[in-house]
């Protein structure tokens, strides 16, 4: 490992690029087993399922940053485990983004 | 039903996308890691969490006040290089001449800013305002107005601005052009024919036959202007105080001067993600922008 310790890896960054390029491995499965027609949706621009997941993942960043800001990451709750494990507000920003990914991938 | 996207030529992509990985795809990863993460170098690093997107979204912070003041320079700039550069371009396009051997004369002419590294742009202009030895500086002093780049801020940005006006019209000039050179011939001989005035010529048929190659036009310079570097660097050096210091310029301050790695790696995941949707706007408005989408029609 001491060849990479300049990349400076964590378990939280690691599980997070682990679930993106998941993401990307479905992603590229989905579209050579199950070909699809682009369509135009709420934003009037024709899309795929690549677009769609494109927009919902920049606007997930977005919302993360805009929660940072205007909200702040104070715990939202801790939980009775060891010696209490603090859960960021940041996670709300999370379900919103999640929220919001359902909603681009059914009317964008 | 429409028909479907055969996506699988995709596949044949892979190489290069194997060669982006090694040139994009980790470095872009480290930056991630180190977005979280506080170092005193040595490889040796401290969890942080979010506090660094923290600090930097927050204005009263010092990171956060001095990412979000470049950030405002930075898009002032380019709004002002793209109010004088576009309509500038489409001038020089329209007065260019349409055939014989001015048109090569023209277009190299045109061409030679374009081809002069950015460093040495830089350089140029940076001699060329001293008040002391540069022809600019020196004519304007004698002319009895008080021109110094290195100590007047408004002066500094004048510099910035016609620097980057010099180097970069071509290239809308140029675009327009060729905008201009696709326009068949049928479309003048209409417009003679219905009496049509200059400027009628060129909001009915010009203008919107530029449509395209101005939006190219416009995203490149964009783009470009909000992530200049050198010129000002070579110029000004982000002065006077800070008030040439771009985007850019207070990134590499933070990453290379300070060795602040987290700072510098959450303004820099922010800058990018600023460019990504920018770049997305546009490049979507370009791919939809005039096209009815015929082949739609005939799939039905």
């Amino acid at each position: 490992m001491e060849h990479i310790a300049w990349m400076a890896w964590t378990l939280p960054t690691a599980i997070f690029f682990v679930m993106l390029a998941l993401t990307l491995g479905v992603m590229t499965w989905l579209a050579a087993a199950y070909p699809e027609a682009e369509r135009v949706g709420v934003l009037r621009i024709p899309t795929t399922r690549g677009d769609r997941l494109f927009i919902s993942l920049v606007l997930a960043a977005v919302i993360h940053l805009l929660w940072i800001a205007l909200v702040g990451i104070d715990p939202l709750l801790t939980l009775p485990i060891g010696e209490g494990v603090e859960i960021s507000s940041l996670w709300l920003a999370t379900l919103i983004s999640l929220v919001s990914a359902v909603a681009i991938f059914r009317t964008v | 039903m429409d028909k479907t996207i055969n996506q699988k030529a995709w596949f044949l992509v892979l190489p290069v996308f194997l060669v982006v990985a090694f040139s994009a795809v980790l470095p872009l990863m480290t930056v991630v890691n180190y977005s979280m993460q506080d170092t005193f170098g040595n490889n040796q690093f401290f969890w942080n969490g979010v506090g660094w997107f923290k600090e930097l979204l927050d204005p009263s912070t010092d990171l956060g006040g001095r990412f979000l003041a470049s950030l405002g320079r930075n898009l002032l700039f380019s709004a002002i290089i793209l109010a004088i550069e576009v309509p500038l371009g489409i001038v020089v396009a329209l007065s260019m001449p349409r055939q014989g051997w001015t048109v090569a004369v023209c277009l190299v002419i045109l061409a030679l800013p374009l081809l002069i590294p950015w460093n040495v742009v830089g350089t140029i202009w940076q001699i060329f305002g001293r008040p002391d030895i540069g022809l600019l500086g020196y004519t304007l002093n004698s002319l009895g107005i008080d021109y110094n780049y290195v100590s007047n801020e408004f002066d500094a940005w004048a510099t910035v601005i016609v620097m980057d006006v010099w180097h970069w019209t071509s290239l809308v000039a140029l675009l327009c052009y060729a905008g201009l050179k696709s326009i068949p011939d049928a479309y003048y001989q209409a417009a003679q024919i219905d009496g049509a005035s200059r400027w009628a010529v060129f909001k009915a048929i010009q203008l919107p036959k530029m449509n395209r190659v101005l939006l190219i036009a416009v995203l490149l310079r964009f783009m470009d202007s909000f992530m200049i570097y050198t010129e000002p660097f070579v110029v000004t050096g982000g002065g006077p105080g800070n008030s040439t210091t771009f985007v850019s310029i207070e990134l590499v301050k933070i990453a290379l001067g300070q060795f602040d790695l987290g700072k510098a790696a959450a303004l820099s995941l922010v800058y990018n993600l600023i460019i990504l949707i920018v770049c997305w706007i546009f490049y979507t408005v370009m791919t939809n922008a005039g096209a009815e989408r015929p082949e739609k029609k005939g799939a039905a």
